[in-house]
């Protein structure tokens, strides 16, 4: 009978996110007309695949027990530059690919610098950065939407590869990327144990700064990432946007049962956190429910998950 | 005779561990009654549910012939019983009185100001009924720890205590203080007031006690008068062989090769640290806690930066800068508490056990699983790990366990100097047996060893050379046959 109760309780570990989405998936199929049409599920990816491409970067730095909550603002500054680059190269997609994605990674080198040698909190940094990058994306953009894009660029959010849109192979990539990365190498078993036991994984001879450095630079890197996703699909380097998103990217790896004081999380399941938000918002949208109550009820998730996640352990 | 206190047939579990077994254990009032035996073996459990911090799941606890269930320290301390505990919690910015009547200050009228006068003047009646001569302003901090620890008895007189539990009550205070609160305890046991003494120290106990129950692998193995039992008999009681039996002597010789040398090593809590070590030894460092000792460890293996010396491994001088470093150079730590520093509990078996070596174990960036598979299930093998499998958490695993986890993950970076901080605290006799028997092993095959360790026994069973700190200093080495208990306490302390 203990045995019994041990394969339960492993098994909810294991599955339990995967459930709570095949049933809140099976609710919104049987209720919503139109969920499960295939070009509704083509936008509800299209749609998380911005959030996903930051949650998934996130889960690496909770995973270590820190935060990043200059996300959002990471996002606009990366989708200006990249704006920028892409008003004046043409069709040439290069320049501004990597000057968003290098904007996001200098982003993270700064954020894992002062976490690491400056010694202080993630949530404070990321907060002051959150800020300073929301300023500078005003400064450089001169507080006005940088529009006008070429053509090469636009396709990145609009476009799509054998019938798949972009951004969600983009998402994907990622995805695989992040969960090789994680369940497979070195640096991978020693973001675990960085978060799991500073001290011990320091003692055991890992070098806890540079792993830290890793996860916020790989963090920043994929925010750069969605920041050129969005000024792609919207056509526009958009200064004021991606308000809040860090919030919707921790919510999906939290739901998703990573663990905020560290040490445990799945890429897998923080997709599947970004899947559950996804659909939610998109089966309420098409019930129309107002957005006002969608943001209460997608908070009820966030905590009720938390909830669940809590009891099972 | 009137029996104050008796346990009766309790049993307690937590996950893993079955941490008691029908313990019956009966106190007649006004006696000394001391409660002995190895770290592990039930003692410090068995008084947790005394003094209402865990539930029996199994048992009975009567205090003056009435059954209680104690729901927490407070219920527990209402009813009579309190405990005085090794690491004195007191408040250091309140006075003494304030300490002793705190939650339970006489207030002023329905004011709710507290009213000092009245505080100090039933303090100083308490202080005086212990004969202690500590004015009741005094701010805590400005008192000794033996002096604390008396505070502490005097808090429990003013609870009414009938019981009191004293957990290692002389590790850190001074042999004058000793007399000081064994003349404090003869006092209580002539009020009628019976005193639970938990303590390793033979001479001690055999000093303070009227009974004496041992206690083994969560069971009681006896309960005798004081007077009935000698060291002898009290120590295989305790071991439950003969101690000699547990430790394998040395069969080869020493090789003189050196390994290790320290030179003038300056730190926060040690200054001018010599020692060196050779191959195939086994080097005992002994100390009060607190004496520098892990400090020591703590610069050789680079986790803590010295201000000043030299560390040369193998006639090449060293610059320990990090964990990594002294492990490049062939020395391995097993760190003190394992929970806090050793291990990563949210992880697998399999994870910690590689966590230094990971980089022999990859391709590339990839970690190669199927060779990691094969190594973890080897050393399970080999230190005789019971973890249901290579994938368990080591949260779930006993402490002996979990040890050996902790010593297979610095033995796995491949070693040549190898320290062992406190490696079998809290852990049960079987494994600690394991444990030094693969110490010999290991040093037979021309590992050098660094034991660190308060538990003399232990220091003296296997250590080939011993070295006694005391506040920060080395105060003696010890050779072979130099190496008893009385040499390294006297060096130790005084």
């Amino acid at each position: 009978m203990k045995e019994a109760n041990i394969g339960k309780e492993r098994f909810y570990r294991r599955y339990g996110v995967l459930l709570s989405f095949i049933i809140i998936f099976s609710v919104l199929a049987l209720t919503t007309p139109g969920f499960l049409s295939l070009s509704n599920l083509t936008t509800v990816l299209r749609q998380i695949s911005i959030n996903g491409i930051l949650a998934v970067g996130v889960t690496f730095v909770i995973i270590t027990g820190g935060i990043d909550l200059s996300l959002g603002s990471t996002v606009a500054l990366a989708g200006v530059t990249a704006a920028l680059f892409a008003r004046q190269g043409g069709d040439a997609l290069a320049l501004p690919l990597i000057a968003g994605i290098t904007t996001g990674l200098v982003v993270g080198l700064v954020n894992g610098l002062i976490v690491t040698r400056g010694k202080v909190a993630p949530f404070i940094v990321t907060l002051g950065m959150m800020t300073i990058l929301r300023g500078t994306a005003l400064v450089v953009s001169d507080g006005r939407p940088v529009s006008n894009l070429s053509n090469a660029f636009n396709a990145i959010g609009g476009g799509d590869l054998m019938g798949i849109p972009i951004p969600i192979l983009v998402f994907l990539a990622v995805v695989v990327v992040s969960h090789v990365i994680l369940d497979r190498t070195v640096i991978g078993r020693y973001v675990y144990a960085t978060g799991g036991n500073e001290k011990a994984a320091y003692a055991s001879g890992v070098d806890t700064d540079r792993v830290k450095m890793f996860v916020y630079v790989i963090c920043g890197a994929f925010a750069g990432l969605a920041g050129i996703v969005l000024a792609s699909r919207i056509n526009t380097g958009q200064p004021n946007a991606g308000v809040s998103f860090e919030l919707d990217a921790i919510a999906a790896a939290v739901i998703g049962g990573t663990n905020l004081s560290g040490g445990i999380g799945k890429v897998t399941g923080t997709v599947l956190g970004v899947l559950i938000i996804g659909i939610i918002n998109n089966g309420l949208d098409l019930l129309n429910v107002t957005s006002y109550y969608q943001q209460i009820i997608k908070g009820v998730i966030i905590i009720g998950a938390v909830l669940i996640d809590r009891n099972k352990r | 005779m009137g029996d104050l206190l008796e346990l009766r047939n309790i049993s307690k579990s937590f996950p893993g561990v079955r941490a008691l077994e029908g313990v019956s254990i009966k106190v007649a009032s006004g006696s000394v009654h001391a409660l002995m035996g190895e770290n592990g073996a039930g003692k410090s459990t068995l008084m947790k549910i005394l003094n209402g911090i865990h539930r029996p799941d199994e048992g009975s606890v009567i205090l003056e012939g009435r059954e209680r269930v104690f729901s927490g320290v407070r219920d527990a301390m209402e009813a009579g019983v309190s405990m005085i505990h090794q690491e004195l919690m007191p408040l250091p910015e309140l006075t003494v009185a304030e300490n002793i009547f705190l939650g339970k200050e006489p207030v002023l009228g329905r004011t709710g100001f507290v009213d000092f006068r009245k505080l100090n003047a039933r303090a100083s009646i308490v202080l005086e009924r212990i004969g202690l001569d500590i004015p009741p302003e005094r701010r805590m901090k400005e008192l000794s720890i033996a002096q604390m620890q008396m505070i502490e008895i005097a808090k429990a007189i003013s609870n009414d205590a009938k019981v009191i539990i004293m957990d290692e009550p002389t590790s850190a205070i001074t042999s004058r203080e000793v007399d000081v609160l064994f003349g404090i305890i003869g006092q209580l046991k002539a009020d009628g007031i019976s005193v639970i003494y938990i303590s390793h120290k033979m001479d001690e106990v055999f000093r303070i006690a009227d009974t004496i129950t041992v206690m083994r692998d969560g069971r009681v193995v006896g309960t005798r008068r004081a007077e009935e039992l000698d060291n002898d008999e009290l120590i295989s009681m305790m071991v439950g062989r003969s101690l000699n039996a547990l430790f394998k002597k040395r069969v080869t010789a020493l090789s003189g090769e050196r390994l290790l040398k320290v030179e003038g090593l300056e730190g926060d809590h040690f200054t001018d640290v010599h020692f060196e070590l050779y191959k195939g030894e086994i080097l005992g460092f002994a100390g009060l806690m607190g004496s520098g000792r892990t400090e020591i460890a703590n610069a050789v293996f680079g986790l803590e930066r010295p201000h000043a010396g030299r560390i040369t491994v193998e006639g090449k001088t060293c610059d320990m800068g990090s964990p990594r470093q002294a492990m490049d150079h062939g020395i391995a730590m097993v760190n003190e508490d394992r929970k806090m520093n050793g291990l990563v509990l949210t992880s697998s078996v399999a994870e910690n056990m590689t966590l230094s070596s990971l980089t022999d174990l990859s391709t590339w960036i990839f970690v190669d699983h199927a060779r990691e598979t094969e190594v973890v299930k080897r050393e399970m093998l080999r230190y005789r790990i019971s973890a249901p499998e290579a994938g368990s958490k080591v949260v779930n695993l006993s402490g002996g366990n979990q040890q050996k986890v902790a010593i297979a993950k610095a033995l796995l970076t491949k070693p040549r100097i190898l320290i062992l901080d406190e490696p079998t605290r809290g852990i049960d006799i079987g494994a600690k047996a394991e444990i030094y028997s693969m110490m010999r092993e290991l040093a037979d095959s021309g590992m050098g060893i660094i034991l660190i360790s308060s538990e003399l026994p232990e220091i003296i069973g296997i250590c080939d050379r011993v070295i006694v700190m005391n506040k920060g200093r080395v105060s003696a080495e010890l050779p072979g046959e130099g190496i008893d208990e009385e040499t390294i306490l006297r060096h130790a302390m005084v």
